[in-house]
């Protein structure tokens, strides 16, 4: 035998075990193995004292299910261990996490800079909603690394994008710009709908809060409408005096300093203290078990996206019907580079492809295929498609189309998790038929 | 609340009330390398129920200014020099782990001071795995991470925060990284690996004492709190099932209910 001392190694539980068992406890809950759903409004109190303490924060608890709610509880921590944070918040959707994040962050006369690669949804929000709450915005190109930098000015609160942007896939350059955000002493804010934790922990890249629509990948099987926003906890609310609603006395809770009582969790506090109590963006608890099925399956699901993703790029890059192919996996894409560092498990399985015959060719494409799903979502098992400059981004002018990298020939795929023949045989009608319109042209 | 403690500027966190002379004080000291949020579901409740809840930072931790103290009976009379600086001539004490230590200790130095006394996860020794200590002192992150592990049960490991939406195991590690390693958890570990008087300070104690102890803790054994809770005449114990060290989260509501009964017998809150 090796008389060789044994090496003291954390036996904390790793991905996949954190997946299943994360956030609940079957003993506290008469011992039911499936995590309960909490289908209630409201939770006893004990006595006036007990109600009292959990009203002012001063004991943990469930007071009313828009605040926090048990099964809701159990997927908020579940995707805080995922993700490596200390708290998370979920909401009823992606968009209302965003919403909340920003309004937790923010006060009118503040601004945000914001990568101009995102869902349309999303601009939407920080380009004509946002600027009502008198919040602006300065979009910058996400390939545009020291644009950030330029763009941040004295009463900018904190820098948001997607990792890798909708539709077009370009990748932020997170540790730089986490770097220019820190520098400012202003925090950096992910949506990483697109890539789960399995393929990507932002935390770990310099984000300090990440953002997602739990409705895609981390459900996975488009059923449920979910968001969240979990917090890294490095973030130093107190090292200026840039966000007094997070360090000064809050009047909302007897004078209670968010940073100095709550720390490391302190913006989740507050936003599930405030905004929670104030918008009410709560998550059913129907649909957090929904999400927590599909969490448990996360990393066995996200590795089949993956590798039929790559298929369908090699697929679609040899196909004469397609005039160009955007995934990270392809070589020349111009982030293949940093796609390698910040997503080593997989480069997920959102692809962008230009038809050729343009607009025309697109709508007859998606008019025609009968596996891939034409709808406004990603992120199902199922495979889906969308031309986003006639949907998702259709409320977008020409030149802001221009700016967010869309062109009218661009079909946005979400690879499932299908038999990968039959995606490629059903892409071969879709294609047929797209060839169709311009041969009776030419003729 | 930030104050002077010998020309060093600390901060202890009020439980969100200001700090009022006229009530009673109770002085909450963390552990290793942690600082004063450990207490948050301890200390509001008392802030707001006619109590001075003071959660330190001691020096050199968490928002306090200075360098960390070297030993625990240094950690001790700061201790008592907190209670002399926001003017209060007694106090309760409550610790955990280290506090434990530096709050028996203090304890025993300081009888006439101290009103009552709560100890989590006490024990009268707290002699470090001698790997641990290193990788403590020598920065290295992973000393955090075992810590992290050895002071979870079995039932924390798996989260279940009392605190919807909050999951303490990484809630934990971010606190004991916000300040240099060696700095903070380098410096506490080896004060507690160096400190052979708890015992003896034990027996000194006649205050009212409280120790809860946690079936799963693998850092300070319900044998050793039991043995450090033996030799303090009439203390109460308290055994929580199914947790860990670190109690005064996993098991935060049960905490709160026993140290309020026996803060409130034996110290009365200033009556509204």
């Amino acid at each position: 035998m090796s008389d060789k001392k044994k090496e003291l190694k954390p036996n904390t539980y790793k991905f996949d075990t954190l997946s299943l068992h994360a956030g609940y406890q079957p003993h506290k809950n008469a011992g039911s193995r499936q995590v309960p759903i909490y289908q209630t409004t409201s939770y006893l109190f004990d006595d006036v004292d007990h109600a009292a303490a959990l009203f002012n924060l001063e004991r943990g608890g469930h007071i009313y299910s828009r605040i926090s709610n048990p099964t809701v509880g159990v997927l908020e921590e579940r995707v805080a261990s995922l993700e490596g944070g200390t708290a998370a918040l979920a909401t009823s959707s992606g968009m209302s996490a965003i919403f909340l994040t920003v309004m937790t962050l923010c006060e009118a006369g503040d601004h945000l800079v914001v990568s101009s690669q995102l869902y349309g949804g999303t601009v939407n929000l920080f380009r004509l909603t946002l600027p009502k709450f008198g919040i602006k915005c300065t979009f910058v190109k996400p390939r545009d690394t020291e644009g950030f930098k330029k763009a941040i000015q004295k009463n900018t609160k904190g820098i948001f994008g997607e990792l890798v942007g909708n539709p077009g896939n370009e990748i932020m350059n997170m540790p730089e710009i986490a770097k220019i955000a820190h520098d400012a002493g202003i925090p950096l804010m992910v949506d990483a709908t697109y890539q789960t934790p399995y393929l990507c922990k932002p935390f770990e890249h310099g984000a300090d809060i990440v953002i997602h629509s739990l409705t895609k990948w981390m459900a996975g099987h488009g059923s449920s409408m979910a968001g969240i926003l979990v917090e890294g906890g490095k973030f130093d609310w107190m090292q200026n005096d840039k966000f007094p609603t997070m360090t000064k006395p809050y009047e909302g809770y007897h004078g209670l300093s968010f940073a100095e009582e709550f720390g490391p969790t302190a913006f989740t506090m507050k936003a599930r203290a405030e905004g929670m109590r104030d918008f009410g963006p709560c998550l059913s608890p129907q649909n957090a078990w929904n999400v927590l099925q599909g969490i448990e399956t996360l990393s066995v699901r996200m590795k089949k996206h993956c590798s039929n993703a790559e298929e369908m790029v090699k697929y679609l890059s040899n196909h004469e019907s397609v005039a160009w192919v955007s995934h990270p996996s392809v070589p020349d894409h111009p982030d293949h580079e940093l796609a390698k560092k910040l997503l080593p498990n997989g480069r997920g399985s959102m692809i962008a492809f230009g038809i050729k015959g343009g607009k025309d060719a697109g709508v007859a494409f998606i008019n025609n295929v009968k596996l891939a799903s034409h709808l406004a979502n990603v992120g199902d098992t199922r495979t889906l498609v969308i031309h986003p400059a006639s949907g998702t981004h259709s409320q977008m002018d020409e030149a802001t189309l221009k700016f967010a990298g869309l062109s009218h020939d661009m079909i946005r795929l979400s690879v499932g998790i299908e038999d990968i023949d039959d995606i490629k045989n059903d892409f071969e009608i879709g294609f047929r038929a797209a060839r169709k319109p311009r041969l009776v042209s030419n003729q | 609340m930030k104050f002077k403690v010998n020309n060093n500027e600390v901060f202890a966190s009020t439980g969100g009330r200001p700090f009022d002379k006229k009530k009673p004080l109770i002085i909450f000291v963390h552990g290793s390398g942690l600082t004063h949020m450990t207490w948050v579901l301890q200390t509001r409740y008392f802030a707001f129920h006619g109590y001075n809840a003071l959660a330190v930072d001691l020096p050199g931790h968490g928002l306090s200014n200075g360098e960390s103290l070297k030993s625990i009976e240094e950690m001790a009379d700061w201790v008592n020099d907190v209670i002399d600086a926001v003017g209060h001539k007694e106090a309760s004490l409550v610790g955990h782990s280290q506090g434990c230590l530096v709050t028996v200790e203090c304890t025993s130095r300081y009888p006439d001071k101290i009103k009552t006394l709560s100890l989590m996860g006490g024990a009268g020794a707290i002699p470090m795995n001698p790997e641990l200590l290193s990788l403590a002192e020598n920065n290295d992150p992973k000393a955090v991470d075992l810590m992290m592990d050895w002071a979870h049960g079995p039932a924390g490991h798996f989260g279940g925060h009392p605190v919807p939406g909050l999951y303490h195991i990484n809630t934990g590690t971010m606190l004991a990284k916000s300040r240099t390693i060696q700095n903070t958890l380098g410096v506490d570990f080896r004060a507690c690996d160096n400190y052979k008087n708890g015992f003896e300070a034990a027996k000194k104690i006649k205050c009212p004492t409280l120790s809860i102890l946690a079936t799963d803790d693998k850092m300070c054994p319900v044998k050793e709190g039991k043995k450090l809770a033996s030799l303090i005449d009439g203390s109460q114990v308290d055994i929580i099932d199914n947790c860990g060290h670190m109690m005064l989260l996993e098991e935060a509501d049960r905490v709160l209910t026993v140290l309020k009964k026996f803060i409130t017998t034996n110290y009365p809150p200033l009556s509204s």
